[in-house]
């Protein structure tokens, strides 16, 4: 590995880089596919529609999408900007459905009887709805969060750096440790926020017990 | 959206529906590879998912080795197995087979592994041996789920195929990549709409199979149950 | 207030913070250059940065605050970004440049296509002095094809009564550069496949294993020398002379110029390759390449 004890300093840089663009946008994924699953669970009718073209979503090409967005909403084609929005499409193409799963799996018999203590509708989703869906959420929040973190990558194809400079990079000058490095480092991260995601699942729903530690049979085939 | 007009335009010019680099043949290439790539999945993933999901053992590795497939970024694989396996369709082929396994892996094991432990008793009880209760009572009961792992596959890989284009003249892809590099827009617009088009085509067909299996293999009886709810991907597209 | 709204609250909270983060202060962001900092930019290719390296440093050793943003894709996607401000310091090649403004150029020697460029160079941006170093485009083939056919121009790929194929980046078929222009100039006629990589390791090993029997490989890439490669003559002049050359926008002044001019000016052919190859094979980082070549040119 003589080009990594040559390179390191850039690979810590890149990471970083890497790091400020798949975080928010896993973030604003979340943020978005939320509100929208949950709408699609209340009212099937307008939800159907709207999963269906959120999953659809996720049928575009990359590069294209690195395309549009600046026409799209002004904003540079060279920009983080540009990578987190096209991040986030992804993140929430992934994740609506999963989150109209995960407030549908809440049983309507405790909703009910939340509202029978006297809890207001705001304070039912926030109190009730939210947490009892976290468990079915989460599953779905991991599988993007590592998609995320993979997609970042192709950033590089428009200049705008991440761990993925390392594998266009490495590909140019002929170097396979740096594209292996890329590569590497890339799915070190993902883990890293699985394992981060996990522990926020635990601290969340500190009521749950070892059998809603599923082997995640779900989301595999998201 | 002068840039949709112009996709359209460059859409309907009659010039770029001939030849060799024309859109029939790149759509025939496209969808080429992504068969290839689903099936070459489908034959190495689905035995070991049925058979997990048949023990219930392994489902840890399972999703082990699904969410390390999942993390590795596409483009890198298909760099590394460029610079070692040279230009053509071998590196892209194999990339495209690693995307799609573990959505192929999940699906068949998912499957299998939701069917209820009261039928497949019920099978054993009345004298089937194993291999029929797999082939006759849980691939059939596990079909729609199972089918909802290759569509999911079949999704990624279409969309994904496109890269084939980094280290072949091949597909779809050929038109984002020249048009990116030559910043004809409008080309590589068009390009994203075919193969948004084919995703679209592909998740009909998909779709319509899931319920077609639905509803005659896996028993029309069979309750909405569990199976189903637990894939966000096999319900309906659109 | 129990735990887990406040835990909710905690993940809303650390949800905004990171997202507002990520809009303001972010340090990957390319807006306007300010009149202190210097933006420097860099071709998605590894020879490219290392220039640019060189200009950073060398700035920086003068007191100049510099903004690296290297490997920016290709002309057609930093050019743009160029003429609209964002970038104020690039090293160019001054044929494609050329080439680029106006397509249709007769201009094939240095000096003419220095000339050219000075002219062609929109307003707010200049071309400094152009670099004795060169890195141009050339058709390539393996010394065992090139003694099988006796070819050493482009003229004598005639020779060849098999059918070729040209391997380079897609950009490259609706360049006058590929194979339309070889056809139009030179009247031989080849395919074309796509490879990603600049006229990279790929490109070479497809050469090698007889995929491809031309490609567009650079005049600067130590893989000629290190493959037993044959960069055929253009005898036609298909392709311009390209020499490495600054483009700058007004806000290089005078002094900065004259620093980038030096550099320049010091800079051969050799040093170029050599440096090329410190990169491909001793896999150095474009900082050290930089900093070394500096110190040996007594620039740093």
């Amino acid at each position: 590995m003589n080009w990594l004890s040559l390179n390191w300093p850039q690979v810590i840089e890149l990471t970083r880089d890497h790091l400020l663009l798949s975080a928010p946008a896993l973030l604003l994924s979340v943020l978005i596919a939320v509100p929208i699953g949950r709408l699609a669970q209340q009212r099937p009718r307008i939800g159907g529609a709207l999963l269906g073209a959120a999953s659809l979503l996720y049928a575009i090409p990359a590069l294209p999408l690195l395309i549009i967005i600046p026409a799209l909403f002004g904003v540079p084609l060279r920009s983080p900007a540009t990578m987190v929005i096209a991040l986030t499409v992804y993140g929430v193409a992934l994740l609506v459905r999963t989150a109209a799963d995960a407030f549908g799996s809440v049983d309507p018999r405790v909703r009910e009887a939340a509202v029978a203590v006297g809890h207001s509708p705001r304070s039912v989703f926030w109190r009730v709805d939210l947490p009892l869906a976290v468990p079915v959420l989460l599953a779905g929040v991991r599988v993007v969060a590592v998609s995320t973190v993979s997609l970042v990558t192709i950033g590089a194809l428009i200049g705008v750096p991440s761990l993925g400079t390392l594998l266009t990079d490495g590909f140019q000058r002929g170097i396979p440790a740096e594209v292996a490095t890329g590569i590497i480092a890339t799915m070190a991260l993902a883990l890293l926020f699985d394992a981060l995601l996990v522990a926020a699942g635990r601290a969340l729903t500190p009521w749950a017990t070892i059998r809603h530690e599923r082997p995640l049979p779900q989301e595999e085939t998201t | 959206m002068n840039l949709f007009l112009d996709a359209l335009a460059w859409l309907t010019d009659p010039a770029h529906w001939t030849g060799p680099g024309g859109v029939p043949t790149r759509v025939l290439q496209h969808l080429a590879i992504t068969f290839a790539a689903v099936t070459a999945a489908a034959i190495l993933a689905l035995p070991a998912g049925v058979l997990i999901g048949h023990t219930r053992k392994g489902a840890g590795l399972v999703g082990a080795i699904a969410g390390a497939a999942r993390a590795i970024p596409t483009l890198g694989l298909l760099t590394l197995l460029g610079l070692a396996l040279g230009i053509g369709l071998k590196a892209p082929l194999i990339a495209l087979i690693v995307l799609a396994v573990p959505s192929v892996l999940a699906g068949a094991y998912a499957g299998v592994q939701n069917v209820d432990t009261a039928i497949t008793g019920a099978a054993r009880a009345i004298g089937m041996n194993p291999r029929q209760i797999v082939f006759q009572v849980e691939i059939p009961l596990a079909a729609p789920v199972l089918i909802g792992g290759l569509r999911a596959a079949t999704l990624q890989v279409v969309a994904t195929a496109t890269l084939a284009a980094y280290t072949a003249d091949f597909g779809l892809g050929r038109y984002l990549f020249s048009g990116l590099k030559s910043r004809d827009y409008a080309e590589m617009l068009a390009g994203a709409l075919l193969v948004a088009a084919l995703a679209l085509l592909l998740e009909l067909l998909f779709a319509a199979g899931q319920r077609l299996a639905a509803k005659r293999i896996a028993a029309p009886a069979h309750e909405k149950g569990a199976a189903e709810s637990d894939s966000p991907r096999e319900k309906e597209p659109v | 207030m129990n735990t887990r709204t406040k835990a909710l609250g905690a993940l809303a909270l650390a949800a905004v913070l990171t997202a507002t983060a990520c809009s303001s202060g972010d340090p990957l962001s390319s807006g306007e250059s300010d009149g202190d900092t210097i933006v420097i930019g860099s071709q998605d290719y590894y020879s490219s940065e290392i220039i640019a390296e060189i200009y950073a440093q060398s700035l920086e050793d003068a007191g100049f605050t510099v903004d690296r943003q290297f490997r920016i894709g290709q002309r057609e996607a930093y050019l743009p970004e160029i003429e609209g401000g964002s970038i104020d310091l690039f090293p160019e090649y001054t044929g494609p440049l050329l080439q680029y403004w106006v397509p249709d150029t007769e201009a094939r020697l240095s000096d003419d296509v220095y000339a050219a460029l000075q002219g062609a160079t929109p307003d707010g941006l200049r071309v400094l002095d152009q670099s004795p170093a060169t890195d141009q485009d050339s058709y390539t083939v393996t010394k065992a094809f090139a003694d099988e056919w006796s070819i050493a121009t482009v003229d004598d790929l005639a020779n060849v009564t098999t059918s070729m194929t040209m391997g380079a980046n897609s950009e490259a078929e609706t360049r006058p550069n590929g194979p339309q222009g070889l056809l139009d100039t030179y009247g031989v006629e080849v395919g074309f496949t796509p490879i990603e990589d600049g006229g990279g390791p790929l490109t070479v090993q497809a050469l090698n294993d007889g995929d491809i029997q031309l490609a567009i490989i650079y005049t600067a890439d130590p893989s000629i020398a290190a493959n037993d490669l044959v960069s055929l003559e253009d005898t036609k002049g298909l392709f311009l002379a390209s020499h490495v050359v600054p483009l700058a926008s007004d806000n290089v002044n005078d002094e900065a110029a004259e620093i980038i001019n030096a550099v320049s000016a010091a800079m051969t052919p050799e040093d170029l390759i050599a440096m090329n190859s410190r990169s491909v094979n001793e896999e150095l980082p474009a900082e050290t390449i930089a900093k070394d070549w500096l110190a040996e040119a007594n620039l740093g």
